[in-house]
């Protein structure tokens, strides 16, 4: 607990993976990795791109303890989304799966700009995103898994990740119909005085959705606190940005919305520019802000990945870009921890994920009565068989 | 009844005599090469049989839009991901035969898909529309609804976007969840002026789809996922169509009349043969085209047996076997033996662990024809 408020501390709400998380920091701290709040100046390498907005400057403030969790949390996420590719394989995972890889620093930044008075809504690729909001890894493999202990219950799957306290509005499986969602999850913030802002994310396919612009003039109309993240992977499933949209500079497509363009895959401009965003949000009204960012696997598991770009297009990016190796390397460079200490918090990100997994693996399918319940508030009120055809599950109250 | 049958064209009743064997493996079975025969049609005379291949729903599917495309210049296949072939392998081939021009992606944006098609469609052309899985439709529900069901009606015949198909996959396959799996079908029948077309197998869905795209109205035709791959048939390959608006009698019977379409057709053939065992002679209508529907077929059928039993995915309240169900009870009241049967899926989102138990299973309609003959 006491690590949780130092981390809090630190700055911004940062991931707090419940429990399993205390000791292996305790753990890696009495080992002398640097985990000080010292403020460390660096330069974003990348400059923003701004839209009828000056962009925030490229000088950013951070601090040993933010870089190491940073990088924890982030290992954390590429292993769970791993172990949710041999899952699927294995077939404990049926469906549909979308994974993150590649990703992560867009939902890590982001949260280090932002608390739990924020909202987040975003599409289905959304595994990490409720990590973010204060998911545990447990409750996603359960849930992919169709499990009771999963965050949904079992019964959302996938693309339906819900977190109440944290504020993750899910999890959604219609391309662009968040976006609208996210505007009013916006205005009630701002009629409640609540000092918070919406995050609406949405992808590079979904940018060409009529109902995201319907979203954008509503909330310039009313100067409602809304963030538009647009995660620019450059692929909508199997078609390249180029060819979809006019004008791939998402970015620019708010028009009277002001919009930033940040290399997404560097946790520190992400988080930058969110901080920047949610300040103009909460004083103007929305902004854009595209996250130039890529993901390794396919669309989903039932896309290769490699009919449409090639292999060296993705290992290429895995070398120059990956959010992880590029704060391993500001970790390095800037001796706040050992590769014998880095080697650690990955054994331990490892073995934590490890240990959601067999968890998961234990929890037993939900009830057949959830099926017919939380259609509505109340009960049903009709009468429904149960598959015998025999048995009265749910009737008139 | 008979005489109908046999004023069918050649090359349907060829179609219709294809039966699968009895010995079914899988829980949901689905008739596969090795298990196809065809029975020899007898006639009196030496008939030329139709020269026909092996395919399955999709190549079935591919094939009928390389017949419109070759034999009408003004005819445009679209949609999200055509251009390599679409997620079912529906359009493969298709862009190299006949240009970008004319077989092309569109951006991820159904309602403009829609509203351009009835756009294409208006000025005479043949625009053939793909949602990528039925789910989507319902941003393009808007331009169905209010645009294409009415752009004849309310320009007095002076427009119209008959030229517009809009196809679909639909159905369980399962493990889609909520949003790959729903059967949207009843939305669409309430609406005048469009046609719904629903087939059961390949040679079925390359006549219908053929019929569908030359039929001067707007046609949603949504093929059953499931069968995509799974449902291997012999297609004749020559250019034909089979009529719209026209049921077709799978299975001859006296007890009980069933009636379905597309993919729930193979759980209800399954239903029929284990009722059979128990002495109950089962009819069962493939409806084919669900708006405007063939009533008279249903209505002549129900008056020889005198009971009737709906089935489909979707869920029951408000299912278009609601429709079927009240209108034959208008017009067969007194013939009817037992109340109008439907057994469809349940009145729950489409679930996800729980697709088995909200499936309208074979033993759920074996179940309701048995409940029907002892009422």
């Amino acid at each position: 607990m006491a690590v949780r408020q130092a981390l809090r501390r630190a700055g911004g709400r940062l991931l707090a993976t419940q429990g399993a998380m205390a000791p292996a920091a305790l753990g890696v701290a009495g080992r002398g990795l640097s985990t000080s709040a010292e403020p460390i100046t660096l330069e974003i390498p990348v400059p923003f791109k701004g839209h009828n907005v000056e962009p925030p400057s490229r000088t950013v403030e951070t601090s040993a303890q933010e870089l190491t969790e940073f990088f924890r949390t982030m290992f954390v996420m590429r292993r769970m989304e791993i172990a949710a590719d041999s899952l699927y394989k294995s077939k404990f995972i049926r469906g549909f799966c979308h994974l993150y890889d590649g990703q992560e620093a867009v939902c890590v930044g982001m949260e280090a700009a932002l608390n739990d008075k924020d909202c987040i809504i975003t599409a289905y690729r959304d595994h990490c995103t409720h990590l973010g909001r204060g998911g545990t890894v447990l409750e996603v493999f359960a849930e992919l898994m169709g499990r009771k202990d999963g965050c949904s219950l079992g019964k959302g799957g996938s693309m339906h990740m819900y977190n109440k306290k944290g504020g993750f509005y899910g999890g959604n499986g219609i391309v662009g119909a968040q976006t609208p969602l996210g505007a009013g999850l916006a205005f009630a913030q701002k009629y409640l005085k609540v000092e918070g802002v919406t995050l609406a994310m949405y992808g590079d396919g979904a940018a060409n959705q009529g109902q995201l612009f319907e979203a954008m003039n509503i909330s310039a109309l009313w100067d409602l606190p809304v963030l538009y993240v647009c995660e620019n992977n450059h692929y909508g499933m199997g078609t390249a940005e180029w060819r979809s949209a006019k004008s791939p500079e998402y970015y620019k497509r708010g028009d009277y919305v002001p919009g930033l363009k940040v290399d997404g895959m560097d946790c520190l401009a992400v988080k930058q520019a969110v901080k920047f965003a949610k300040e103009y949000a909460l004083k103007n009204g929305p902004m854009v802000l595209e996250m130039d960012t890529y993901r390794y696997h396919g669309h989903s598991m039932s896309d290769p990945g490699s009919t449409y770009r090639t292999r060296d297009e993705i290992s290429g990016v895995r070398q120059e870009r990956d959010p992880i190796e590029r704060i391993r390397k500001l970790l390095l460079s800037h001796e706040i921890a050992t590769v014998a200490e880095l080697k650690q918090i990955e054994k331990d990100a490892k073995k934590e994920v490890e240990d959601a997994l067999s968890k998961a693996k234990e929890s037993p399918s939900p009830d057949s009565e959830e099926l017919f319940s939380n259609i509505y508030r109340k009960s049903y009120g009709a009468k429904s068989y149960g598959a015998d055809r025999k048995e009265v599950v749910v009737t008139l109250p | 009844m008979g005489g109908r049958r046999a004023s069918l064209p050649l090359v349907s009743r060829l179609c219709t005599s294809v039966k699968p064997r009895n010995n079914w493996v899988q829980k949901r079975s689905f008739i596969t090469a090795k298990d196809l025969v065809v029975e020899e049609q007898p006639s009196g005379e030496e008939e030329k049989r139709a020269v026909t291949n092996k395919l399955n729903l999709f190549s079935a599917v591919n094939q009928a839009l390389l017949t419109v495309l070759e034999s009408d210049p003004k005819s445009y296949v679209f949609g999200e991901d055509v251009g390599f072939g679409g997620v079912f392998r529906c359009t493969t081939g298709l862009r190299d035969r006949f240009g970008k021009h004319r077989v092309f992606n569109t951006p991820l944006c159904e309602q403009a898909i829609l509203g351009f098609g009835i756009g294409l469609a208006s000025m005479g052309n043949r625009a053939i529309a793909e949602i990528q899985f039925a789910d989507y439709i319902f941003p393009a529900l808007d331009q169905i609804v209010n645009e294409a069901a009415k752009y004849r009606y309310r320009s007095g015949n002076l427009f119209n976007c008959g030229g517009l198909t809009v196809r679909a996959p639909y159905g369980a396959v399962g493990h889609g969840g909520h949003y790959h799996s729903q059967s949207p079908e009843a939305f669409f029948c309430h609406v005048p002026g469009i046609k719904v077309v629903i087939p059961r197998s390949p040679a079925q869905a390359k006549g219908l789809l053929l019929a569908s795209i030359r039929d001067p109205n707007p046609v949603v035709f949504f093929e059953p996922k499931m069968l995509y791959r799974m449902a291997v048939e012999e297609v004749p390959v020559d250019d034909y169509t089979l009529p719209l608006s026209s049921a077709e009698v799978m299975r001859k019977g006296s007890d009980i009349t069933l009636v379905g379409w597309g993919a729930q057709l193979t759980l209800m053939e399954q239903a029929c043969d284990e009722a059979s065992k128990e002495g109950i002679s089962c009819e069962l209508i493939d409806l084919r085209t669900l708006i405007p529907w063939d009533k008279e077929l249903v209505e002549a059928s129900v008056n020889k047996t005198g009971r009737l039993l709906v089935s489909h995915e979707a869920p029951l309240t408000g299912g278009f076997g609601a429709e079927i169900a009240a209108s034959i009870t208008e017009s067969c009241f007194l013939r009817l033996e037992a109340p109008v049967s439907r057994v469809c899926g349940l009145d729950t989102p489409f679930p996800l662990v729980f697709e088995p138990f909200y499936m309208p299973t074979k033993n759920k309609i074996l179940d309701a024809i048995k409940a029907s003959v002892k009422f």
